[in-house]
């Protein structure tokens, strides 16, 4: 059997240590080394979202990492959201706007989602849905989940509502927000 | 007397005809006497003394939960139909 | 727009869900977040081919690798059956279910299970499953209802009869069910159009994000609990009795959090090889699947072929349906056909029909049920018939339903007569929405309409409600909370103790701390075990009342009870809230328990209309999801945000199946398409804000007047999507998914065949 290596990192704001093989995906070594289950197994092809985290500032699937890849880094995951006891903002928002239902999705969203308004405080609902485009839910459709994230970006301001009904973007604006983000 | 609406493939059995009647203060009172009548016809609806969890029963537009022991009165209209979701037992 | 509570004080508000913090900090435990002392990891080796005889199974070199601690075939387990049976009878045929979970003699679709392992680490039981072998003799694979239902084609399953065919016969087909009434020759004859169209749609997956998992602990005192995510613990746990041979009251289920089901996990895959690796190693023992053995091996629902004919006068009066369905039931009997036939023109009075159902064999996974199972395939096929009957009677497709909708006193398909019913009320709330009424211009875009029914079931539950001390309450039911019921639950509390809905705790418990409680499934949950958690209420208030009495020295029946206050007439009667009488109940005899049990008729039915506008790319086929509304009645909303989830989630869902969703087979039988990436399911990118509409026409003889809201919102989608690309394209699509390379194909044709007509023409 192969050693085990030593991993050093930072995790939710904590200098953590932790030892494991080299063909541990960064998403086993959080669930079954570190016992942060927070992040999800949902494909393990880095096509649902379930596993988010943030690495470095930036939305990454943990189940694409391997857990040696994350030495050094500063990693963020859902059980480093809140503040003490006081929710995050987003994670107020999908309270108040019932963007859960079975929650399984909710982890990598509200990652993917922290790690959009890091960088872009105030997105457009079509900016809102490419950067969670990573990310799959079964069970909403995605409209509370959008409101929310809507909300929590003016949560100072006036709220979208949970009934309110809007047009979402059309084929052409994505197609700019696309070109915008130059991909 | 209830009126026994019957299953389209069970048909056969009653000459063609979609509704026949039978009597019975219950379910299973109804299929002996509808067995009487038409031969061959309980072994459809009946399993191991109770109604097939194949089969659902609709007396007057409720369904039964209590297979052969659901009462049926005098002027009831039953239906005999393929159970949808079955539950566990 | 939002429902409204109509004199109710907590039904119909929109309090935050009692798990919602759990969920979003990452504390909630799912089923494969669980880990015990000692515990090992568990795999399962899998068929790579679709059919096959199993020769021999060799597992030695599996079991000497070093952290293996045992491996187990089905000759480790009861043999059920093997006596020749009746296809299609019983909802669970449970020699089936053993044979799907650990094959016996032959393999019968790629992923079926074969061995499995208990190993360390999950790593080293992968390793040990490719140190077991298998030697097979492959067989050819029959893939589809056409090639099943052939004479002369390979049988499935050597034991399998059917009543039509006789004892004699080896067949593919497991069930013929037939719906007739009327004289469909004569109605037809007098019908001025007749459309007859044939469908194929394919076969779809649940899609749930959360694998399926399981625990077992098997203690050495013949004792077993199983943690996993399912939909029915009791379910879990009578399955699991009998394919172990294990006494039922034996084996404790205990409810994970679940990662999304739809019926998907409405069965058992792992929790029985769980506990039977844990009864051989002595230790606890997980199993997690991945999402490859989620798409090959669990149970998605069936792909079909539907013949619809339906005829209607110029006036527009639907007058005959003559409809043939085959749908996919994969390796053993049990497709949603029967349902499928029962709701394809549900939402119509036809006094003319024919409709026969065949339940088809063939070397797929068995299928499982997918919300409202069997109803989309038969929407897709009827509802654009009934579009196409509209264009050519000239009547817009709302008003055509309107003028053909069934209501109180319509006789079903099966035939017994609806009872109130809200299907013409969605039809309505769809023609005067913002949606229906505002215009969509361009090119290639289209607005499509559809409407779906789907059957409420009843079945049992159980409800305890214990009052504590500060007035607060604690709710013990059995129902798992898929998308938020635990809160309507506590909300019912709140509603008929008159105290707030935070200080009622809901909890899911396990199977020896509840009563026997039926899934959650059928759209059952927020109604029927509603419908115990309200009367178990209704049994605290009758205590409550006692011991009031007992405080004023009055008769019981001289309480009243308002509001969460209790009062009577008397000099010197001060009034008492729930509080204040909790505080005495020591005095007054003790603990007050609230319980009660159901096994509900099938309560009220639900329907949903809804309207897709979409923009599709002449270029490449792809379509854009630009606006969808769906209206449904849910009789009373108990919770308006969940009741729309339910919709928003359901229309998605549809979106994909209509779009993009299918399981892609190969010609040797193998599944090609084993990822999210390929098995391509709608992202955020995909669907628009989802406009909802909560019609509430009260179900007859419910307290509250629920219907069940989860599952008929997936139903009309498909054909919602396939009117609409009609009317963008001008292309009648009839095979699904409509995905870019079918539509672009289709369009490419019509227009070929234009321009040849266009050319002939100008001759």
């Amino acid at each position: 059997m192969t050693k085990k290596i030593v991993v050093e990192t930072t995790i939710n704001g904590e200098p953590t240590e932790f030892l494991c093989e080299p063909r541990q995906s960064l998403l086993e070594c959080l669930r079954d080394v570190l016992e942060l289950t927070g992040s999800k197994e949902g494909c393990l092809t880095g096509d649902c979202g379930a596993c988010t985290v943030i690495v470095d500032g930036r939305a990454a699937c943990s189940c694409l990492i391997m857990g040696p890849e994350a030495q050094g880094k500063n990693i963020q995951t859902v059980e480093g959201l809140a503040t003490g006891s006081t929710l995050h903002v987003l994670q107020q928002q999908y309270l108040e706007h019932a963007s859960l239902q079975c929650g399984i999705c909710t982890p990598g969203f509200l990652m993917s989602s922290k790690a959009l308004l890091d960088r872009n405080p105030h997105p457009t609902e079509a900016e809102i849905r490419y950067a969670l485009a990573g990310n799959l839910c079964r069970c909403t459709g995605y409209d509370k989940i959008v409101r929310a994230v809507m909300d929590a970006a003016k949560s100072a301001g006036a709220k979208m509502g949970t009934g309110a009904t809007t047009r979402g973007p059309s084929p052409k604006e994505m197609t700019e927000q696309f070109v915008k983000e130059g991909k | 007397m209830a009126t026994v609406v019957v299953p389209a493939l069970l048909r056969k059995l009653t000459g063609g005809r979609d509704r026949v009647i039978a009597r019975g203060r219950n379910i299973g009172e109804l299929v002996k006497d509808l067995e009487r009548q038409f031969p061959g016809f309980a072994g459809h609806l009946v399993e191991n003394g109770d109604i097939k969890p194949s089969v659902a029963v609709s007396i007057d537009g409720e369904m039964g939960t209590g297979g052969v022991l659901d009462r049926v009165g005098e002027a009831s209209e039953v239906f005999f139909i393929p159970a949808i979701g079955g539950g566990w037992r | 727009m939002a429902a409204s509570t109509n004199g109710f004080k907590v039904i119909g508000t929109r309090p935050v869900r009692h798990d919602g913090v759990d969920k979003v900090t990452g504390r909630a435990k799912y089923g494969a977040d669980y880990a015990f002392p000692g515990m090992l990891h568990g795999k399962v080796l899998r068929s790579p081919h679709a059919h096959a005889i199993i020769k021999s199974i060799k597992t030695d070199k599996a079991s000497a690798l070093p952290g293996v601690k045992a491996v187990i075939t089905a000759e480790d387990w009861p043999v059920l059956s093997d006596k020749v049976e009746q296809g299609g009878e019983g909802p669970v045929n449970l020699a089936h279910l053993s044979l799907n979970l650990l094959a016996r003699d032959k393999v019968l679709y790629d992923g079926h299970a074969v061995a499995a392992v208990a190993a360390t680490s999950p790593h080293i039981a992968d390793e040990a499953l490719r140190l077991i072998e298998v030697d097979y003799e492959i067989l050819p694979p029959v893939m589809t209802v056409e090639a099943a239902m052939k004479p002369g084609a390979t049988i499935v399953l050597p034991n399998l009869r059917n009543k039509e065919e006789g004892p004699d016969k080896q067949t593919n087909i497991a069930a013929h069910i037939q719906f007739k009434r009327g004289d469909i020759e004569a109605a037809f004859k007098s019908a001025d159009y007749v459309v007859e169209r044939e469908f194929k749609t394919a076969m779809v997956h649940q899609g749930y994000i959360e694998p399926h998992n399981a625990v077992g602990i098997y203690n050495a005192d013949g004792h077993g609990t199983i943690y996993c995510s399912t939909q029915g613990t009791f379910a879990v746990r009578g399955l699991t009795s009998a394919l172990l041979g294990m006494p039922e009251g034996n084996i404790k289920v205990v409810p994970a959090e679940i990662g999304g089901g739809f019926g998907g996990k409405l069965t058992v895959y792992l929790e029985p090889l769980a506990l039977l690796l844990s009864k051989k190693t002595g230790r606890p023992v997980k199993m997690v699947m991945t999402r490859g053995e989620v798409l090959r091996a669990t149970g998605p629902t069936s792909g079909s072929t539907i013949r619809c004919k339906l005829g209607a006068t110029k006036d527009g009066k639907l007058v005959a349906a003559h409809i043939w369905m085959g749908y996919e039931a994969g390796a053993f009997p049990g497709s949603p056909v029967g349902a499928g036939a029962m709701t394809i023109v549900a939402p119509y009075d036809i006094p003319n029909l024919l409709i026969d159902a065949y339940d088809v064999i063939v070397n797929r996974p068995k299928t499982a049920a997918y919300r409202a199972p069997g109803a989309s395939n038969a929407a897709m096929a009827s509802e654009t018939i009934v579009d196409e009957l509209a264009e050519k009677c000239g009547i817009d497709p709302c008003e055509f339903r309107i003028m053909n909708g069934a209501k109180e006193g319509t006789a079903q398909t099966a035939g017994p007569p609806y009872k109130r019913i809200g299907f013409l009320e969605t039809v309505e709330a769809i023609k005067n929405s913002p949606h229906y009424k505002s215009k969509l211009e361009g090119p290639y875009r289209g607005r499509g309409v559809a409407s779906g029914f789907w059957f409420n079931v009843g079945l049992q539950s159980s409800a305890v409600v214990n009052v504590h001390t500060d007035g607060t309450a604690s709710l013990v039911i059995g129902s798992v909370d898929v998308g938020g019921t635990r809160a309507a639950q506590a909300m019912i509390v709140a509603e008929v103790l008159g105290i707030d809905v935070n200080d009622v705790r809901p909890l899911v418990a396990d199977t020896d701390s509840i009563g026997h409680t039926d899934v959650t499934g059928g759209s059952r949950t927020a109604v029927t075990t509603g419908l115990a958690v309200f009367q178990a209420s209704q049994d605290v208030v009758r205590q409550l009342k006692e011991r009031a009495a007992k405080v004023w020295e009055k008769k019981p029946e001289e309480v009243t009870f308002e509001n969460g206050v209790l009062g009577a007439k008397g000099e010197g009667i001060k009034p008492m809230t729930v509080k204040e009488i909790a505080g005495r109940l020591a005095r007054t005899g003790g603990p007050v328990t609230g319980r009660a049990t159901v096994n509900a008729r099938s309560v009220g039915p639900s329907f949903a209309s809804t309207c897709v506008d979409l923009e599709v790319d002449p270029d490449t086929g792809k379509v854009q999801i630009l606006r969808a509304t769906i209206a449904q009645d849910a009789g009373k909303a108990i919770h308006p945000s969940y009741v729309e989830g339910q919709m928003q989630g359901g229309t998605a869902q549809g979106i994909g199946w209509a779009l993009n969703e299918e399981y892609f087979y190969d010609d040797k039988g193998t599944l090609r398409n084993t990822g999210l990436l390929d098995y391509r399911m709608p992202t955020c990118l995909d669907v628009p804000l989802i406009e909802t509409v909560i019609v509430e026409v009260p179900a007859p003889g419910h307290p509250i007047g629920s219907r069940g809201v989860g599952e008929v919102s997936i139903v009309p989608p498909l054909a919602a999507v396939a009117n609409a690309i009609y009317h963008a394209t001008g292309v009648r699509m009839t095979e699904l998914p409509m995905s870019p390379p079918r539509l672009l194909k289709a369009m490419l044709k019509k227009r070929g065949a234009a321009e040849s007509q266009a050319a002939a023409a100008g001759r």
